[in-house]
């Protein structure tokens, strides 16, 4: 075996993959804040909590209607996704017009009343969620032992990310949301619906969070500070990947889990900072990010 | 978010007797973690187990008045510096308990020694705070690093757990944690083949577990607490660690985590604790009196919320001994003179040093077959009497032993 900076190939190659599967997270959290603050304009710090209600969701289904994690999947994002619209529509929508920040601390605000009803409910240890049998146990690959399930979250964030991109920047749908964002009168003399398309946009982008929370219930415990640990990093994705962009979103995503799975092995105390020591570095150089558009 | 609740706890009905009886009136600060990973270890519910005690001390003591406040230090150091340089200056608060997170203890214990007032330590685990770092002020109540360290790292390197990998929380109580354990594995005949120090609140293990994997050392011992022990414990099943023939040590761990885990992930982990909800009768039925005022009959008390409960009935005991709360250092050696007798953790007694002396159990996690009801998670593997669960005063370096 041979060795890379003191470190042996067969752990630099673990962390490599493990990266992977956090930056699996990382990309799909990022996403739907992406593509709420690309099509709304809004920053929406509400997001790890819906991350987090998403998991709850998922748990509860299956301790008090018994279903189990795969119907879950889809039934949890939903609920989750139309708690979100009914945000949008009864909250959000009055704060357009204004500046970013009205909305930011409104969905902060929501975020801490969430997670403060869900503590006091259920307690901050958490509650554990089976994982599907299925999905249980793992695959020698030599280097390292791959449980099934982390392997399954690449695969599914994978495919979410992807055809996410797919359906804003190169189908009829996504045309018209982007030009519903770039000039929404003229859209609207098209004959389309723009407030309708903005509250599923922010349903779809709540889902997407909620998504991601179905797929961490069983790898870590279902608490209610499981968003706002993950949050902040996410935040510091996008603004990395730039504001709004889908791609970037997704790009970044996966490199800063790398990144950050690097750092645990040459350099474990600072993998909570390394992110944001990018992040300030890209900054300086390039303010837009690295894939967004300057305003 | 600071919340600061202020209750008023005991209405003390003052009756024909309060003309011969002098009143004294004292006010119990809990501060703890309310809102992050040691929440359920701490937190509201040692609000609650204060409360118990109060009532439990006005019944026999009507002339002592107590007011209660609690606040969360969200394990920032800083911020609970602020919270009881308030509370001792402008708030007349004579006693702050609990303070789970030895870095934030570590703070408060020196600030109790500059004022003059008195700090119980429940939460936190440090056991710097009897030793370097022990003052006149402070009293360690219910366990520390060193007797966890005697107790879980001794019993593994006995049944041959002889190299060690540690996974550290980066901060002063896994500092101490780890260098405890080290110590007792060493002293055993054992050898630590490495470590990795993890930020506090880390949200994936599987990055470290796979540096702990590669070490091959037989034991994995998880110097860290709360949230943090629950998710490598639960990493680990995933990555196959035990599996693979190594063996967790949860240096520290808690009813709460065991809960939290289940006992499908948990079983067969060792662990040391001084006090177990389910160990006696008292016990049981200090728990449903707790389940009642903590509102959560699902849940049950940590030996850190037991200690609390004991921690505030020894302390009025000794100002009620004493007839004023006012002098700080007057009433813990006050509570040193006192022989410590309670429902929770029976006679016992408080050194020199600050060290409250209890016995130790070594536990083991049941099976979910061996478990016959919700909260039944442990075998008693052995009692550690008191006189050997804890640092011997000697070997502590306390300034206030040595002279």
């Amino acid at each position: 075996m041979f060795e890379i900076f003191g470190i042996p190939s067969q752990a630099l190659f673990s962390q490599l993959l493990i990266g992977l599967i956090n930056g699996s997270f990382y990309a799909l959290l990022s996403l739907g804040l992406a593509v709420i603050f690309g099509m709304l304009n809004i920053i929406n710090f509400t997001h790890g909590a819906q991350y987090m209600l998403g998991a709850f969701v998922a748990f509860l289904l299956l301790q008090h209607a018994g279903i189990g994690y795969w119907p879950a999947l889809i039934v949890a994002p939903i609920l989750v996704g139309l708690i979100g619209m009914v945000i949008e529509r009864t909250m959000l929508q009055w704060l357009y017009k204004l500046d970013h920040l009205y909305g930011l601390l409104l969905t902060f605000g929501l975020a801490l009343i969430i997670e403060g009803l869900a503590r006091n409910y259920y307690g901050s240890a958490g509650l554990p969620y089976q994982m599907p049998d299925v999905l249980v146990g793992g695959y020698d690959l030599g280097f390292m032992r791959l449980p099934i399930y982390r392997g399954w979250v690449i695969v599914a964030s994978l495919t979410v990310c992807l055809g996410t991109w797919f359906v804003i920047e190169r189908t009829r749908l996504g045309a018209n949301l982007r030009a519903a964002t770039e000039n929404p009168t003229l859209v609207r003399a098209f004959g389309i619906n723009v407030p309708r398309m903005i509250t599923l946009t922010y349903g779809f982008g709540v889902a997407l969070a909620a998504f991601a929370g179905v797929m961490a219930a069983p790898i870590y415990n279902v608490s209610p500070q499981m968003g706002s640990s993950l949050i902040i990093v996410v935040f510091a994705v996008v603004v990395i990947g730039g504001m709004g962009s889908i791609m970037g979103a997704i790009v970044t995503g996966f490199g800063l889990g790398v990144i950050e799975g690097l750092t645990k092995v040459f350099f474990p105390e600072a993998s909570n900072t390394v992110i944001f020591v990018i992040m300030a570095i890209v900054l300086l150089v390039r303010p837009a990010g690295l894939f967004g558009r300057r305003a | 978010m600071k919340r600061l609740l202020s209750l008023t706890a005991v209405a003390v009905a003052l009756a024909a007797s309060s003309a011969q009886a002098q009143q004294v009136s004292v006010k119990i600060g809990v501060m703890s973690d309310m809102s992050s990973l040691y929440a359920d270890i701490g937190g509201p519910g040692s609000t609650a187990a204060a409360k118990l005690a109060i009532a439990d001390f006005a019944k026999s003591n009507p002339n002592v008045k107590v007011e209660l406040v609690s606040a969360d230090h969200q394990n920032k150091a800083d911020v609970g510096s602020g919270v009881v340089n308030k509370w001792y200056d402008t708030e007349n608060v004579d006693l702050v308990i609990d303070v789970p997170n030895s870095g934030v203890a570590l703070a408060v214990s020196q600030i109790a020694a500059t004022k003059n007032k008195v700090f119980i330590v429940s939460g936190a685990a440090a056991s710097d705070l009897t030793g370097p770092k022990c003052n006149a002020n402070t009293i360690h109540w219910t366990y520390d690093t060193w007797m966890l360290a005697n107790g879980t790292g001794k019993a593994l390197v006995k049944t041959g757990g002889d190299s060690w990998f540690f996974l550290t929380a980066d901060y002063a109580f896994g500092h101490a944690l780890e260098r405890d354990t080290a110590a007792a594995v060493e002293a055993n005949g054992g050898k630590v083949l490495g470590k990795v120090r993890h930020p506090l609140n880390t949200n994936d293990f599987s990055s470290f577990l796979l540096q702990a994997q590669t070490s091959k050392a037989k034991i994995i011992g998880l110097a860290n607490a709360g949230g943090d022990t629950i998710n490598s414990i639960k990493a680990g099943a995933e990555f196959g660690i035990v599996k693979g023939g190594q063996k967790f040590a949860g240096l520290l761990v808690f009813a709460s985590d065991v809960n939290a885990l289940g006992l499908a992930t948990a079983q067969g982990l060792t662990l040391t604790e001084t006090w177990y909800w389910d160990g006696n009768d008292n016990n049981r039925a200090w728990t449903k009196r707790w389940q009642t005022e903590r509102a959560a009959a699902g849940k049950f008390p940590t030996m850190v919320q037991a200690g609390v409960y004991s921690g505030i009935t020894h302390y009025l005991k000794a100002v009620a001994s004493l007839k004023s709360g006012a002098d700080g250092k007057a009433v813990v050696a006050e509570m040193k003179k006192l022989p410590t007798d309670d429902v929770l953790f029976g006679k016992g007694t408080i050194r020199a040093d600050g060290r409250k002396i209890h016995d130790a159990y070594l536990l083991e996690v049941k099976s979910p077959a061996e478990s016959k009801y919700p909260g039944d998670f442990y075998k008693v593997k052995a009692t550690i009497p008191a006189a050997e669960a804890f640092r011997p005063l000697k070997d502590g370096g306390c300034p206030l032993v040595s002279g």
